[in-house]
């Protein structure tokens, strides 16, 4: 960083505090969204035994539910690559710009 | 295929298996293997001169391929045979483990695998220790690491010579020997580059097998799961009907708490085994880190749903009499997916398969045991006993002194503790880096108010209390004191569920926030605000 602008200027920086929201905010919620998820089946595996007993062709309706925690878990994953790559990446670049070294 | 009793019939071949009976195949495969890690190991030398070179590879790995190595890292011998030997022979036993142990994933990447890259530098306790006093933290850190991999070292060792034994009928020491040997060598001249590497091909090895496998399973069932399901219903004279209800058994979790219980180990301790965090290191930037965890929770997730499918079809296909007891003349039930491979490829492919589980045991032992280098030579000598005063040169020699160390404790510790239970020792490494290392973690990099008391605090009590309980849990108490007790005199557990999590993570955390809000340590909540840049931003990471 330049000396041009204190290290608080660019904490202060609206950009900046912009980011580290942002970033936040995603974090939060996909967290939330997988704890939800994963333990929403655990419950189930462990107090909700007929919910999860309930056919599903040849199988019970836990094993698909099982896999899609699974599947769900990594496009979580994606989406927050996605983001990160496209927005926060961009928002990082743009505000290293401002205050160009 | 109809679901009849044609499975049956099949199954009776698979008594006159050629286990234990090295196919010529599987020593081709091992040996070729051998040469080529060592190859790469004496190529990896060359470029292993420094501290960051022998820690993080000189963070030259990029995304993918650590993405892969990280799954390397993770997909131990006992989770593929182990969870295949868990379904087959208590189905929903083995779902909860293939679920729990991919979860932790999205959860690193989403709270910790930037920070971590961004502030650190080789080990997570230079995270915790960033903005708290370096000592005490470095210590604890430490220590919870330490606790972890030589549990985790231990559970792998002891599964490496009980495998070797079963499928190539070599003693279990000189099996012992042969992986301490392997390891140390691609660690102590390779260090970080070489074990990625030797990650790597592992993981492509393993889940190419497995591919092939769950194909072979899939052909064999008509492409259909509901053609795999109603076979695994019919298997075993109908019994087999009840590996596709919903029930934990109590070999698995006690009580619903316990399922509760175990699920909060599976997950957090992911996010706290210092191997896999270490990993974060090798690459070059917060970008190529979240990257790595996108293509590791893929390349995991897909391996789980493959030794899923292989449990039940070796459910199907290998009765599960044969896998029920080793006492009854059966296999344990660890046998399942290699048996299943003789069944439908024969005995090259069996060869195949146990060539790759090896060579998975080799690859994780070579993670476990820089990671515990590290940890010993970064955060103990240099950190806490000569105060970052050492060269670079010191240092690395330090580590290379440490891997040797760690190397023959695993190996010493493999010969003494040769009866203990593997899936035990796996949880319960599990438990201590869900219950001492993630709580500390997480509330130094996301709480600006945690201070060096809260987070040694944290440390202290995540550690203490799930040792603690394990001790006085029913594995314990019961499996292990009172082996051998007639069962009307069995005194029962203290502590009545196998896993601690559901008491020792949330008591970590609170604990490390009490402590913390006691005694405010205004310089270490200066810091945080004034690191953001780097934690964010990644403005001045290393």
């Amino acid at each position: 960083m330049g000396d041009l602008h204190t290290k608080s200027d660019i904490l202060n920086d609206p950009e900046f505090i912009e980011l580290v929201r942002q970033k936040n905010s995603i974090s939060t919620t996909l967290t939330v969204i997988m704890l939800g998820v994963y333990f929403g089946f655990v419950l189930l595996l462990a107090f909700g035994r007929d919910i999860l007993a309930a056919r599903a062709g040849a199988a019970t309706l836990g094993i698909p539910l099982g896999i899609g925690v699974i599947v769900i878990a990594w496009i979580l994953t994606g989406v927050y690559v996605r983001w990160a790559n496209a927005r926060y990446d961009a928002m990082i670049a743009q505000f290293k710009a401002k205050f160009n070294e | 295929m109809p679901p009849s009793s044609a499975p049956q019939a099949v199954a009776q071949a698979a008594i006159n298996t050629t286990i234990g009976k090295p196919h010529p195949v599987a020593i081709a495969f091992f040996l070729s293997f051998v040469l080529l890690t060592l190859g790469i190991t004496y190529w990896a030398a060359k470029k292993t001169k420094t501290t960051s070179e022998f820690y993080a590879a000189g963070r030259s790995i990029s995304g993918f391929q650590n993405g892969l190595a990280l799954a390397g890292d993770f997909m131990s011998a006992a989770s593929f045979l182990g969870i295949a030997g868990l379904v087959a022979t208590g189905g929903y036993n083995g779902l909860i483990y293939s679920v729990g142990y991919l979860v932790g994933w999205p959860i690193v990447m989403f709270l910790i695998a930037e920070p971590l890259r961004n502030l650190g530098k080789y080990t997570f306790a230079d995270v915790v220790a960033h903005r708290l006093q370096v000592r005490p933290i470095r210590t604890m850190a430490a220590i919870g690491s330490i606790v972890t991999v030589l549990i985790y070292l231990i559970a792998q060792m002891v599964g490496a010579g009980n495998l070797i034994k079963l499928m190539f009928g070599i003693d279990y020491w000189v099996a012992l020997v042969v992986v301490g040997a392997l390891m140390i060598a691609y660690v102590l001249f390779g260090g970080m580059l070489a074990t990625t590497w030797v990650q790597i091909i592992k993981a492509v090895l393993l889940l190419g097998g497995a591919t092939v496998l769950v194909l072979m399973v899939m052909n064999r069932f008509g492409w259909s799961y509901n053609n795999l399901f109603a076979a695994v219903a019919a298997s075993s004279g109908g019994t087999g009907a009840k590996l596709l209800q919903p029930d934990i058994t109590k070999a698995v979790a006690t009580s619903p708490y316990d399922v509760v219980s175990l699920a909060i180990s599976l997950m957090f301790g992911t996010a706290g085994l210092p191997h896999i965090l270490m990993r974060f290191y090798t690459v070059p930037d917060a970008r190529e880190a979240r990257k790595s965890v996108f293509y590791a929770t893929g390349f995991i997730g897909y391996f789980y749903i493959l030794t899923f499918t292989i449990g039940y079809g070796a459910a199907a296909l290998v009765a599960t009499k044969y896998l029920a007891s080793e006492k009854d003349g059966g296999f344990t039930s660890n046998a399942a997916a290699v048996l299943l491979a003789e069944l439908l490829g024969g005995p090259p492919f069996m060869g195949f398969l146990s060539a790759v589980a090896f060579a998975t045991i080799l690859a994780v032992v070579a993670g476990l045991t820089l990671a515990g280098a590290s940890a010993l030579s970064h955060d103990i000598y240099v950190g806490v006993i000569r105060r970052g005063e050492p060269s670079e040169k010191d240092e690395v020699r330090v580590a290379r002194g440490a891997t040797v160390a760690l190397g023959v404790l695993a190996v010493l510790f493999g010969l003494a503790f040769k009866s203990v239970n593997v899936a035990f020792m796996v949880g319960l490494a599990f438990a201590v880096a869900a219950s001492a290392n993630f709580p500390a973690l997480l509330l130094s990099v996301m709480w600006k108010k945690c201070t060096t008391n809260g987070a040694v605090a944290a440390m202290v009590t995540g550690l203490f209390l799930s040792v603690v309980l394990i001790v006085l849990s029913p594995t314990v108490w019961v499996d292990v004191f009172q082996a051998g007790v007639d069962k009307a005199q069995i005194s029962p557990a203290p502590f009545p569920w196998k896993s601690p999590a559901l008491i020792s993570v949330p008591a970590s955390f609170i604990v490390g926030i009490i402590v913390s809000l006691m005694k405010p340590e205004p310089e270490a909540a200066a810091m945080f605000d004034a690191e953001k840049l780097r934690t964010y931003a990644g403005i001045g990471a290393e």
